[in-house]
């Protein structure tokens, strides 16, 4: 196994260059260095057992100013479940009036994330 | 039946079709591409020559002296820019002032008016952007340019106006001559006419061997690489700048454009007879562009280059213009050959076909032939109190849709709506140029294609860049 | 003609935080005039998430990001107009515009705060030889029409251009069910940020050429393939590098150019590195009273970079109509200094900053472990470690006023330390 692991973290703009070593005395099985904050170190570990993404996409959306409304989901969702949560989006059709942060798909995929708009539109 | 069908809509084809419109005739024009002038006449230095290069006893010559004279009168009648900025001949070498007073009493035997040899002051009065080493120039003050494909559009528009149709997305793939009539066909349709004119730029020679005992005459393309500088370059040059001409032609030019632009180019490349479709631009080509115009200036401002592009010459193998009926068909007419100075020639090569036809024809004038055609409104040209007025009455031209150029939605439905209007981004580009200043259609082109599918009743996803397969959009997302 | 105290032109991000900030500092009298059909502009296609860190201390999407400041202006009553476009701005202050509504208007203003952004680098631009195709769309356009009017521009994607848009949109046609097969970029690292090319490209498996460039388009009517070729030091394709892709369709992500043919007419000095005005510390251009800020004046990554530079305009546009700007007092003038490509602001006027002021930066080249060092004329003021800085990514400086000296200078900013040349992403 890989004892040496070189990342970006992607939690933040920054991307910080991070290293990682494995290490079984490490406090989390791994000596991380290179994070400015504490995220980091989080993201580090997170991406070496269960990488998560945040996934920001459309949906389709009627009588609203266009015919698509962005969302988001509320926190990262696990990456292998990424196009299997479009196909779930994709399948869904909501109806004006939407306020920012409203919920158009709740726990999807049974995450614990929600699909949530990430803009207000007015009916048309 | 029609009496005749011209084949080809480019700036010749359609120019004889209006022509002819000022008769009793039925005529069509033939066009293979969904749009008029989607040939040579869209890639061309949109020069009109003043005529002292070709041969007195040449057609090319005749034609060109001729057309140059009638320009002015043809552009005012059809709103199509033009404007007669004059041309420099440039000599650098004891040579090229011999070849300059070559070219003066050529022009003088053709009766070029206000031609002369201006000296090098004089010339670097007139653009101090020039390289050092100038002797000389050749001063046509009748030389001119214009927007090619705008007179191809005028030309369709009043010949429609007039009572000719216009048959787009007709290639023609067969034409077989049955008694006194020419039977002609495309994949999709069949049509008859008595006379056939053919203008069909670098495929004239295949056209006129569809039906032809005997080829008359073999078109080879020539290909020419331009670049198009922004209009923040206005003013880099005043005239149309030429070296001294070459056996492969006039050169590689500097050209201010009627929109502001600059000009650079063309170079000059025998293709192959197979090769008619070849339009596309080449690396090394475009650098040896560069390389040739720096003889020219070293000034160039090519930083501020907005786009390439390249057009095919119809080079015929006797090397002046055909203009004449067939040897070996009767009733076909062929216009062909027509390379430089083909645009300048234009108005009189209609002219010349029209004799033709009228002389063998003998049909009625028209009573009712008008030559206008209704003038385009540019909001840019507007004073502020016209603008105000245009407004209040149609809000549509209070929207400005492109902001490079700055043209208002009401312009873009107007070009959609005429005759022989638009019905692609590049048709609408061509008429009303969103999509061919600095941002290269980045903004305007999703309005523009809201706009053509609302005017045209049409699906996004059938709104086409040029061509008929040139689908911008695939479908909808999630589908 | 109509009198306004501060017109604002463009209610995107810089726009919406200029015009706030402006009211808050005690001017009432504000018109932003926007030429899309609603506030937000560009912010309202960038769906991604990325947007708000620095703000609001939170991770938010584009539309998101913009909300919050729509809802504020809204808040705030402060009066716009949508639809509407700018065409002329004098050096007077006149500024022409026009609508459907409204037709032309003359609006007469005691201080403009330009905020116009940019547009995208286009093909013709670049020269890439070949046919003209459709399929061939700059990076924005497709975002357009993807997230907005919910069209699919193309199946087979190649991407030019490792810019920020070109890595977020190789992502969002990957999910939306397109194959992108590459994405190209001239120079030898990427020019967006490193995290994009993470979770943009190598979550989906999606290779970076670097130091390669499309060397030709072919397709008659609708893109058919690009010709990829490897570049050397020059940027100059390596014959027999030559790879063919088959695609239908070729995204340009190569560069964003700051429009500024209004500051042009107005007679606005242009630097030419930024191809934006020159500014001084309160964002105002070599027109006394036309201020301006966001990609505008210099092309920027985080939209947080913009709000604050933004912020800073409105307020000082604000205090030029309250009279409360200084002139007087030492004037200083920024340098980009080895290895920094450029500074913005250009002119320090010591006397208008309270505690410190912003530099805004890029520098030339990548770099590990190095230091920015200001000085003053030839004197160290200052120096900060940076463990890593590209191209790609905007650096910013704050410079306490106290460091600076009482007297004109000029400031330069270097940088110190080795360069790496091949940098690889992760």
């Amino acid at each position: 196994m890989k004892k040496h692991h070189e990342l970006v973290c992607i939690v933040c703009p920054m991307g910080c260059r991070l290293t990682l070593e494995k290490d079984d005395n490490a406090p989390k099985g791994y000596i991380i260095e290179g994070n400015v904050c504490k995220r980091g170190e989080d993201y580090a570990i997170k991406e070496m057992t269960n990488p998560t993404r945040m996934l920001p996409t459309t949906v389709k959306i009627k009588d609203g100013f266009i015919s698509r409304l962005p969302v988001r989901t509320t926190e990262a969702i696990p990456k292998e479940l990424i196009f299997k949560a479009m196909e779930e989006i994709n399948a869904v059709e909501v109806k004006a009036p939407v306020k920012c942060g409203d919920v158009v798909i709740a726990n999807i995929l049974d995450t614990g994330a929600d699909i949530i708009a990430t803009r207000s539109m007015k009916q048309r | 039946m029609y009496d005749i069908a011209v084949i080809g809509a480019g700036v010749i084809g359609t120019a004889v079709a209006r022509e002819l419109s000022r008769y009793n005739l039925s005529i069509v024009m033939l066009e293979r591409d969904n749009d008029v002038a989607c040939g040579t006449t869209k890639a061309n230095s949109a020069i009109v020559h003043a005529g002292y290069d070709a041969s007195a006893d040449s057609m090319k010559g005749i034609m060109n002296a001729k057309g140059n004279a009638m320009f002015g009168d043809v552009c005012k009648e059809l709103d199509v820019p033009f404007e007669r900025i004059g041309s420099l001949v440039v000599a650098f070498t004891e040579e090229d002032m011999e070849t300059l007073e070559g070219l003066l009493e050529n022009g003088q035997a053709l009766d070029i008016p206000g031609l002369k040899i201006i000296d090098s002051k004089a010339v670097y009065e007139r653009e101090p952007n020039l390289n050092p080493g100038v002797r000389g120039a050749l001063y046509a003050p009748s030389a001119g340019i214009t927007e090619p494909w705008e007179m191809a559009i005028a030309y369709a528009e009043n010949a429609v106006n007039n009572g000719a149709e216009l048959k787009l997305n007709f290639e023609v793939k067969s034409i077989d001559k049955i008694e006194d009539a020419f039977e002609i066909k495309s994949d999709k349709e069949t049509i008859k006419s008595r006379l056939v004119i053919n203008c069909a730029g670098v495929y004239a020679d295949q056209v006129h061997n569809m039906v032809a005992t005997e080829p008359d005459f073999a078109i080879h393309p020539r290909r020419g690489q331009y670049f198009l500088l922004d209009k923040t370059t206005e003013g880099f040059v005043n005239h149309v700048i030429f070296p001294c001409p070459s056996k492969m032609g006039k050169g590689t030019l500097v050209v201010p454009t009627v929109d502001g632009n600059i000009l650079v180019g063309p170079d000059s490349q025998d293709l192959g007879l197979d090769e008619k479709e070849a339009i596309e631009t080449t690396g090394d080509r475009l650098a040896y562009v560069k390389e040739m115009v720096s003889q020219l200036t070293t000034k160039v401002p090519f930083r501020e280059q907005i786009t390439e592009f390249s057009g095919l010459r119809a080079e015929p193998d006797g090397g002046d213009f055909i203009i004449d009926w067939s040897k070996s068909v009767e009733g076909f007419y062929n216009v062909a050959g027509i390379k430089s100075p083909g645009l300048s020639s234009a108005p009189a090569i209609a002219e010349r076909v029209m004799e033709a036809v009228v002389e063998l024809l003998k049909p009625e004038a028209k009573a009712d032939f008008d030559p206008v055609r209704r003038p385009r409104i540019k909001i840019e040209h507007l004073s502020d109190d016209e603008l105000q007025t245009l407004i209040e009455k149609d809000p549509r031209y209070g929207r400005i849709i492109c902001r490079c150029e700055m043209i208002s939605e009401g312009e873009i439905v107007d070009a959609i709506n005429r005759p022989a209007g638009g019905t692609t981004l590049n048709g609408i580009k061509r008429r009303v140029r969103p999509g061919a200043g600095r941002c290269q259609g980045g903004f305007c082109g999703p309005r523009v294609l809201e706009i053509l599918a609302r005017e045209l009743e049409m699906n996004p996803i059938d709104v086409k860049h040029e061509g008929e397969d040139a689908y911008i959009l695939i479908g909808e997302t999630k589908a | 003609m109509k009198q306004v105290d501060i017109v604002v032109i463009g209610a995107r991000p810089a726009g919406l935080a200029a015009a706030i900030e402006a009211r808050k500092n005690g001017v009432k009298d504000i018109l932003v005039i926007e030429r899309d059909r609603e506030l937000g502009g560009i912010l309202m296609q960038c769906i991604h998430n990325g947007f708000g860190l620095h703000v609001f201390k939170e991770e938010l999407t584009g539309p998101e990001y913009a909300e919050r400041f729509i809802d504020e202006l809204s808040d705030m009553g402060i009066e716009y107009k949508l639809d509407t476009m700018v065409t002329d701005i004098t050096p007077e202050k006149v500024v022409k515009a026009m609508n459907t509504e409204d037709g032309l208007m003359n609006i007469q203003a005691k201080a403009v705060i330009l905020t116009m952004g940019c547009r995208e680098r286009t093909r013709g631009a670049i020269a890439i030889p070949g046919t003209r195709p459709a399929g061939v769309m700059s990076a924005g356009t497709a975002q357009r029409y993807i997230n907005m009017e919910g069209y699919m521009v193309g199946k087979r994607v190649v991407i030019l251009g490792s810019g920020d848009i070109g890595l977020i949109m190789a992502r969002r046609m990957t999910l939306e069910g397109a194959k992108v097969l590459a994405v190209a970029e001239l120079m030898p690292f990427s020019g967006g940020l490193t995290r994009n090319i993470v979770q943009c490209l190598d979550d989906f498996d999606i290779p970076l050429l670097l130091s390669h460039t499309v060397q030709e388009i072919r397709g008659k009517d609708r893109l058919e393939g690009v010709t990829i070729s490897q570049v050397d030091e020059n940027y100059k394709p390596i014959p027999g590098t030559e790879q063919t892709y088959e695609c239908d369709t070729l995204l340009l992500s190569v560069g964003l150019i700051p429009e500024n043919e209004l500051s042009a007419s107005a007679g606005i000095e242009i630097d030419p590195t930024t191809s934006g005005p020159i500014v001084n510390e309160a964002m105002e251009t070599s027109v006394p009273g036309i201020f301006a800020s966001g990609n505008v004046v210099h092309v920027h990554d985080l939209v947080d970079f913009v709000t604050a530079e933004s912020r800073r305009a409105g307020e000082n546009a604000a205090k030029y109509v309250l009279g409360q700007l200084k002139e007087d007092g030492p004037v200083q003038s920024t340098e980009a200094g080895a290895g920094v490509n450029y500074i913005v602001p250009h002119v320090i006027r010591t006397s208008n900053i309270e505690k410190d002021v912003t530099l805004f930066m890029r520098v030339g080249n990548v770099f590990h472990n190095a230091e920015l060092v200001v000085k003053a004329d030839d004197k160290i003021i200052m120096t900060k470690k940076r463990r890593h800085m590209a191209p790609g990514e905007m650096e910013s400086l704050k410079l306490p006023v106290n460091k600076l000296p009482q007297t004109d200078a000029v400031i330069t900013v270097e940088v110190a330390e080795e360069v790496v040349q091949d940098e690889k992403a992760s």
